[in-house]
C-alpha cells in the first residue's frame, strides 16, 4: 500500500467488479430482514389455542321443539333453535318479494334438518343480540334499534340491512352438528 | 471534534426540509460522515452490538407483552402459553431471555474494553458516566424481567434482592414495603415490575442517545490512546465502520442463535420452571450469571464492621462495587490513556479480569469451605484495583513511548510485530 | 492473525461468564452422578422418536396420570406434528373418555374435546395431598425442564458447546430406575422410599414401574423390551416432549438460521475486507 494514502474520505467504492459482492451481501441481508420480520408479524395471528376452538361440535339432542339455546363459537353468540312445524310453515310461506334480503327458508337450513335454525346472534345492523320469540314476525327482535326478524332469521322490518348471518356448519349425524 | 457538514441538499424538497428540520443533514453528519479513527479494533464493535441488542430486546419484549399476563395466578401459565400456543412464541421468548444474557456478555466486554484502553479519561468522563448509568439501568431492567415468569427463582430473586433495601437503618422497612406494595413479594410487586420492565428500556434508549452524543463531541478514543491529529487519522463512519460493525453483529448472532435454537434454557435455572411458591425456598438459589460477580461481593461480607452489621456491610460493598465505576476517570491518575503502553498496568488489569471471572464463579458456588475465604480475597482485590492500584500506578509507572499520531502507529505496525497484545490487533494486507 | 485471536478471546470470555452458574450445584452429596442417556432428541439434529413418545404416553396415562396432572397439555397437542402424532380421530376418542369441568353445561362437567387441557386427577392441592400421604405429586406439564443434572467442574463447560438440554429426562430416568434397598445403616422414614438419585434419597412416591407392568402393543418398529428401564426411558422422552412440544421445529429452524448466519457473516467479511483494502489501518 502507498505510504501516504488516505482514500478514506473519497466516496464509497466505484461501481464495477465489486458490485457483485455488494449486491449479494445486500440481497442476503434483505432475506435476513424478511426472515426476522415475518415471525414478528405472524405472532399476531390467532394462536393455536384459539384455532383449536375455531370449529366446535354441538349435541342437539337436549333441545326440545320450540326451544332455543345460545352457544359460543369463535367468541360469538350463536342461536340454535329447534323450530316448531308452525314456524317452519310460516317461514316457507313468505314470498321472496316481501323480503329485504331475499333468501328462501331452504337456503337458510340444511335439507332434512329444516327444524334446526343455526345463526350468529348478532343483529346485522350494529351487532346487538336480538331477543328471541318476539317482534312482529314470530322471530327475533333487536331492542337496540328495532329490527324485526322472522322465524327463519330474515330481516323484515327495521334498520338492519341483512338477514342474521349463518355460520358454516354441517350435520355430522342427526343430533350432532359441527360449526366452523 | 468540530467538522463542517459536507451535506448539500440534492433537490428542492430536501432543501425545503433542511431549512425546517435538518434531519438529513444531521444523519449525514453523525451517522455517515462522522470521522472515526481508522485503527479501531474489533473490541470497538461492541458498541454497535449493544445498540443492536437493545433493539432486539425492545422488539421481542413488546411482542411478549402482547401475550403475557402479569398476575400471580396467570403469569407462569401465560409464559408457557407463549411457548406452546403463540405462533413462533417459543423462539421469540427464547430470543428475549437468551438476549438478556448476550446483552450482558456484550456490555461486560464493552466496559472491560473501556477500562483497558482508558476510554474514560478526559475529555470522555461524561461519556463513561453515562455508560455506567446505562449499566445500572440494565441491571435493574434485567432483574425485574427475571421476576415476570413467576417461577421459583423469579419469586425468590425478587424476595432476596428487595430485602437488600431492608438493610438500610430506620427507613429500610418502610421503603421495602413501598417497593413491594405489600409485606411480601406478591401480585402488586409483579404488576409494578412488569410496568417498570416495560418502561426502563426506553429510558435506556434515551440515555444511549446521550451516550452517543457524548461520544460524538470528543470523537472515539482508539487503541493507541493518541487523539486524532488530522483527517489522515480518520475514516468516515459509513461505509467503513457500518460494514465492519454489521459483520461483527452477524458473527455475534451465531452463538446467540446457537443458544436460542439448541439450548434455550441452558443459561437459566431449572427451578424457574416450577411455579412461584412463597412457602418453599429452592435448595440452592443463584441469580442469573450476569449478576454473579456482584452477588459474590454481597455475600462476601459476613462480618460486622464496627457499628455496621454484616447485612448492611454487604449491601454497602455491593452498591460500592458499582458506584466506584463512576469515579474511575478520577481514580486513574495515569497520563497515558491506553493500557497498551502501560507495562505494569497490564498485569493488574488482567488480574482484575481474572478476578472478576472468579467472583462470578464464587457467586454461583455454595457459601462454604474455601469459597468463603476466596470471596473475601476476590472482593478485596476488586476494590483495591480501583481505589489503590489505579491512583498509585499512574505516579510510579514508566509508560512506553507513545506514537505521535494514529497514522504513525499504523505505519509502524504495517510490519507484523511478534507477540503483540490484542490491544494493537490489526490485520495487514 | 491477532484479530482472530481477539475474537476467539471475546467468545471465550463470554462463554466463561455464561458457564459460571452450572457450577452452582456442586454441593458435596452422596448422590451419584446422573448419566447422560443417548436421547434421540439431543443435539442440534435431535428429533423425537414418534413410537417412543406413543409408548411414553401409554406409561404416563396408565401409571403417572393417576396422581400427576399435566394442566398445560391440551389433547390436541397429541396429534400435532413433531409429537406422538396420534391421528385426530384417536385424540378425539381419547378426549371423550375424560370429563372436564365446564360451568356452562348442566352438571358442571362434560366429555373433553381435543381443544381441552388434560384434566387434573385431583380437584385441588389439599385433595392431592390427602390422597398421597401428605405429599403433593407435582404437575408434569414442564417437569422435564424443571429438573436437571450437574456435572463436575470443568465438564459442565462442554454443555455449552454440545447444547446439552436433556438434564430433565436424564434425571427422571435416573429417579424412576433408582429405587433400591437403603444402604446399611440408613433408615427410611415411615411412608418413604429409598431412591439413589432423589435429592435427600427419601421419596414419598412408591416405585411406580416394574418389569412387565405395562403391556406395549407390537409397534411399527417391532417389539420393545417391557422392562422398568425401557418404561422409564419412554416416559422420560414423553415428558420432555410435553415440556417442549415444539423442539423439533425449533431445531430445524435453528439449523437454517445458523447456516444463513454463516453465509451472511462470510459475505460481510468479504465486504468489510474489500472496503478496508485501501485503508492503512
Amino acid at each position: 500500500m502507498a505510504t501516504q494514502s488516505n482514500l478514506a474520505h473519497q466516496d464509497a467504492p466505484q461501481p464495477g467488479r465489486r458490485d457483485f459482492l455488494y449486491i449479494a451481501a445486500g440481497a442476503v441481508g434483505a432475506v435476513g430482514v424478511a426472515g426476522v420480520t415475518w415471525p414478528l408479524i405472524n405472532q399476531l395471528n390467532p394462536d393455536a389455542s384459539v384455532l383449536a376452538l375455531a370449529s366446535i361440535e354441538f349435541d342437539l339432542s337436549g333441545i326440545e321443539e320450540g326451544q332455543s339455546v345460545t352457544i359460543k363459537w369463535r367468541g360469538l353468540p350463536v342461536f340454535v333453535r329447534h323450530r316448531t312445524a308452525a314456524e317452519i310453515a310460516e317461514a316457507q310461506a313468505v314470498p321472496l318479494s316481501d323480503l329485504k334480503d331475499p333468501e328462501t327458508d331452504e337456503q337458510r337450513t340444511k335439507p332434512g334438518h329444516e327444524q334446526w335454525l343455526i345463526m350468529i346472534a348478532n343483529c346485522t345492523h350494529l351487532g346487538c343480540v336480538p331477543v328471541g320469540e318476539s317482534g312482529d314476525f314470530d322471530g327475533w327482535f333487536c331492542p337496540c334499534h328495532g329490527s324485526h326478524y322472522d322465524s327463519a332469521g330474515r330481516i323484515r322490518k327495521g334498520p338492519a340491512p341483512k338477514n342474521l348471518v349463518l355460520p358454516p356448519y354441517e350435520f355430522v349425524s342427526d343430533t350432532l352438528v359441527k360449526i366452523g | 471534534m468540530a467538522h463542517e457538514s459536507s451535506y448539500v441538499p440534492g433537490n428542492a424538497v430536501e432543501k425545503w426540509i433542511d431549512d425546517r428540520l435538518p434531519i438529513i443533514r444531521w444523519s449525514k453528519e453523525h451517522l455517515m460522515d462522522y470521522p472515526t479513527p481508522k485503527n479501531l479494533n474489533y473490541w470497538w464493535t461492541f458498541g454497535a452490538i449493544l445498540a443492536f441488542m437493545l433493539g432486539v430486546q425492545i422488539v421481542t419484549g413488546i411482542v411478549l407483552a402482547m401475550h403475557y399476563t402479569p398476575h400471580v395466578s396467570l403469569a407462569f401459565d401465560s409464559v408457557e402459553h407463549i411457548r406452546r400456543d403463540v405462533n413462533g412464541g417459543r423462539v421469540i421468548q427464547a430470543v428475549h431471555t437468551t438476549g438478556a444474557s448476550m446483552f450482558f456478555a456484550a456490555v461486560y466486554i464493552h466496559m472491560f474494553r473501556g477500562l483497558y484502553f482508558g476510554s474514560y479519561k478526559a475529555p470522555r468522563e461524561i461519556l463513561w458516566i453515562l455508560g455506567v448509568i446505562i449499566f445500572v439501568l440494565m441491571v435493574t431492567t434485567a432483574f425485574m424481567g427475571y421476576v415476570l415468569p413467576w417461577g421459583q427463582m423469579s419469586f425468590w430473586a425478587a424476595t432476596v434482592i428487595t430485602n437488600i433495601v431492608g438493610a438500610i437503618p430506620v427507613i429500610g422497612n418502610p421503603i421495602l414495603e413501598l417497593l413491594r406494595g405489600g409485606f411480601a413479594v406478591d401480585n402488586a410487586t409483579l404488576n409494578r415490575f412488569f410496568s417498570l420492565h416495560y418502561l426502563l428500556p426506553f429510558v435506556i434508549a434515551a440515555v444511549v442517545a446521550l451516550h452517543i452524543w457524548a461520544l460524538h463531541v470528543p470523537g472515539n478514543s482508539n487503541p493507541t490512546g493518541v487523539e486524532v491529529k488530522s483527517s489522515r487519522d480518520t475514516v468516515p463512519f459509513h461505509p467503513y465502520y457500518t460494514m465492519k460493525d454489521l459483520f461483527a453483529i452477524v458473527v455475534f448472532c451465531i452463538p446467540f442463535a446457537w443458544f436460542v435454537f439448541f439450548a434455550p434454557d441452558i443459561l437459566g435455572h431449572p427451578d424457574n420452571y416450577i411455579m412461584a411458591n412463597s412457602q418453599v425456598t429452592p435448595t440452592h438459589i443463584v441469580p442469573e450469571w450476569y449478576f454473579l460477580p456482584f452477588y459474590a461481593i454481597l455475600r462476601a461480607i459476613d462480618f460486622n464492621i464496627f457499628f455496621i452489621d454484616s447485612k448492611l456491610g454487604g449491601v454497602i460493598f455491593f452498591a460500592g462495587a458499582i458506584l466506584v465505576l463512576f469515579f474511575v476517570p478520577w481514580l486513574d491518575t495515569s497520563k497515558v490513556r491506553s493500557g497498551s503502553f502501560r507495562p505494569i498496568f497490564k498485569w493488574f488489569y488482567w488480574l482484575f479480569v481474572a478476578n472478576f471471572v472468579l467472583l462470578a464463579y464464587l457467586g454461583s458456588a455454595p457459601a462454604e469451605g474455601i469459597f468463603v475465604l476466596l470471596s473475601k480475597i476476590a472482593t478485596a482485590y476488586y476494590f483495591i484495583y480501583f481505589l489503590i492500584v489505579l491512583p498509585l500506578l499512574g505516579r510510579f509507572e514508566t509508560p512506553r513511548e507513545l506514537p505521535t499520531s494514529i497514522s504513525e502507529s499504523v505505519l509502524k505496525h504495517s510490519t507484523p510485530v511478534g507477540g503483540a497484545d490484542p490491544a494493537l490487533a490489526k490485520t495487514t494486507h | 492473525m491477532i484479530k482472530t485471536k481477539a475474537i476467539i478471546g471475546a467468545l471465550l470470555v463470554s462463554i466463561l461468564f455464561a458457564a459460571a452458574p452450572a457450577a452452582a450445584q456442586e454441593g458435596g452429596h452422596s448422590t451419584p452422578e446422573i448419566k447422560k442417556e443417548p436421547w434421540s432428541f439431543a443435539g442440534p439434529f435431535g428429533t423425537y422418536d414418534r413410537n417412543q413418545l406413543q409408548r411414553g404416553f401409554q406409561v404416563f396415562r396408565e401409571v403417572c396420570a393417576s396422581c400427576h396432572g399435566a394442566r398445560l397439555m391440551a389433547f390436541r397437542n397429541l396429534s400435532e406434528p413433531g409429537g406422538p402424532e396420534f391421528t385426530e380421530g384417536q385424540v378425539k376418542a381419547l378426549a371423550a373418555e375424560y370429563d372436564v369441568a365446564d360451568p356452562s353445561v348442566a352438571g358442571g362437567t362434560r366429555p373433553a374435546v381435543p381443544a381441552d387441557r388434560w384434566p387434573s386427577p385431583f380437584a385441588n392441592e389439599q385433595e392431592a395431598r390427602d390422597a398421597n400421604g401428605g405429599a403433593l405429586p407435582p404437575d408434569f406439564s414442564v417437569i422435564a425442564k424443571a429438573r436437571g443434572t450437574t456435572q463436575p467442574f470443568p465438564w459442565w463447560i462442554l454443555n455449552y458447546f454440545t447444547a446439552y438440554s436433556e438434564g430433565g429426562p436424564d434425571y427422571i430416568h435416573a429417579v424412576l430406575t433408582g429405587y433400591h434397598e437403603p444402604p446399611a445403616g440408613v433408615t427410611v422414614p415411615e411412608g418413604m422410599h429409598y431412591n439413589e438419585y432423589f435429592p435427600g434419597h427419601n421419596i414419598a412416591m412408591a416405585p411406580p414401574l416394574s418389569d412387565g407392568a405395562i403391556t406395549y402393543e407390537e409397534g411399527e418398529t417391532g417389539s420393545v423390551p417391557q422392562t422398568t428401564d425401557q418404561y422409564a426411558r419412554d416416559v422420560s422422552a414423553f415428558l420432555m416432549w410435553m415440556a417442549e412440544p415444539h423442539l423439533v421445529a425449533r431445531k430445524e429452524a435453528g439449523l437454517q438460521v445458523i447456516a444463513f448466519l454463516l453465509l451472511f457473516a462470510g459475505l460481510m467479511y468479504l465486504v468489510k475486507r474489500k472496503l478496508w483494502a485501501k485503508v492503512e489501518h
